[in-house]
C-alpha cells in the first residue's frame, strides 16, 4: 500500500499566549491571597463562632497562645498536654524565658485562648487562673468570625 | 546622513519554554501553599490575679452579674443578669437588651467604667460564654457597623 505523503511536515506551535495569560492571573492571584502569617491553628480546636470575633488591628507584642480541645487537653508550644499541672509547669518555663531574655514584663503578654466551642467554661477559667498566678495579666479570647452567628437568633 | 537599511530584520524566535517552566513552578507552589483561613478574632480581657486587682481603685459604678446555669448534658438552662431571668427565645439578645438600657447607649462609645463578671457553670459549653460575652461586648446594627457597649469582663472566681 502506498502511503500519501501529508504534505510539507513542520513543526506545529500552538499557539501558547492564552495559556501563559491564564497562568499568570493564577499566580497574581495566589501571590495576592498568600498567607505567610504564622497563624497558630490547629484542627484540633473548633473555636466558637462569634459575629463580634474581629481579627485585631495589631499583632500582639508577646502573644502566646495555649489551645483547648474538646476533650479537655490542652495544646501548648506544639505538644499535647493531658493535666493542667503539666500546663502549669510548661507556662512557669515560659515565665523564666520571658523574664531573663527580654526586657518585656509578663503583665505585656497576651494570653491567646483558643478554647474548642464545645470544652468546659470552668476548664478555661482554670487555665486564666493558673495564668494569674504566673502574674499574666492579658488575655484573649479567640473565636471565629461568622456574620450567620447573630445573637438575635441563638 | 545615510540611514541604514533596517528592512532585513531576522525573526527572533523567544524560547519560551524555560520561562513557561518556572511559572509552573511558581504556579504550583503557590498553589500548595493555598490555605484558606477563616477570619479569627478576640475578645481582650485584662485580669489580674485577685490580690492584685485588689489594690487597684474599684469603679464606681455597680459590678453586673451574669450568671449563666449548665443542664445536666452541658446546654444552657438559664441566664441572668442580676436578679433578671431571661428565658424564652434569644436569651442572649434579651441580655443585649438589657445591658443597652443599663449602659444607656445612644449608639455611643459604650461605657468604659462598667463592668461585667460572668459566672458560669464549670461544665458549661464554652459556646455559651462566648455568646455571652459577644452580648456584653457590643453588637452590630443593620448597617455592618459596630457598636462597644461593656469592654470590662472578667470572670467570677472558680467554686469547685
Amino acid at each position: 500500500m502506498r502511503i500519501r505523503p501529508r504534505g510539507p511536515r513542520g513543526i506545529v506551535e500552538g499557539d501558547l499566549t492564552p495559556m501563559i495569560d491564564m497562568t499568570f492571573q493564577l499566580i497574581a492571584f495566589f501571590m495576592l491571597v498568600i498567607n505567610f502569617s504564622d497563624v497558630e491553628q490547629d484542627q484540633r480546636v473548633t473555636l466558637p463562632a462569634s459575629e463580634l470575633a474581629r481579627p485585631p488591628e495589631a499583632p500582639y507584642e508577646h502573644p502566646l497562645t495555649i489551645h483547648l480541645t474538646e476533650n479537655d487537653r490542652f495544646i501548648y508550644g506544639g505538644r499535647e498536654v493531658t493535666q493542667l499541672a503539666q500546663l502549669r509547669s510548661a507556662l512557669l518555663q515560659e515565665t523564666q524565658i520571658i523574664l531573663r531574655h527580654t526586657t518585656k514584663k509578663l503583665a505585656d503578654v497576651t494570653v491567646i485562648i483558643r478554647a474548642d466551642e464545645n470544652a468546659k467554661t470552668g476548664l478555661v477559667q482554670q487555665v486564666i487562673q493558673a495564668c494569674q498566678e504566673l502574674e499574666f495579666e492579658r488575655f484573649a479570647l479567640r473565636g471565629k468570625f461568622s456574620k450567620d452567628e447573630k445573637i438575635g437568633e441563638l | 546622513m545615510k540611514i541604514r537599511n533596517t528592512d532585513r530584520r531576522e525573526h527572533i524566535v523567544l524560547q519560551m519554554t524555560p520561562m513557561i517552566d518556572i511559572v509552573f513552578q511558581l504556579l504550583i507552589f503557590f498553589v500548595f501553599t493555598f490555605k484558606i483561613v477563616d477570619p479569627e478574632g478576640d475578645f481582650n480581657i485584662r485580669m489580674p490575679s485577685a490580690s492584685a486587682s485588689q489594690s487597684s481603685e474599684p469603679s464606681e459604678t455597680p459590678l453586673l452579674k451574669v450568671r449563666l446555669r449548665a443542664t445536666p448534658d452541658r446546654e444552657l438552662a438559664s441566664l441572668q443578669l442580676g436578679d433578671v431571668v431571661f428565658d424564652g427565645r434569644a436569651p442572649f439578645f434579651q441580655l443585649q437588651s438589657e445591658i443597652r438600657s443599663l449602659v444607656g447607649d445612644a449608639a455611643g462609645p459604650g461605657s468604659a467604667d462598667q463592668e461585667v463578671e460572668i459566672e458560669a457553670d464549670y461544665d458549661l459549653k464554652y459556646r455559651y460564654v462566648i455568646r455571652a460575652i459577644t452580648a456584653i461586648t457590643g453588637y452590630v446594627d443593620d448597617n455592618g457597623q459596630q457598636h462597644k457597649l461593656v469592654e470590662r469582663i472578667r470572670f467570677a472566681p472558680l467554686k469547685q
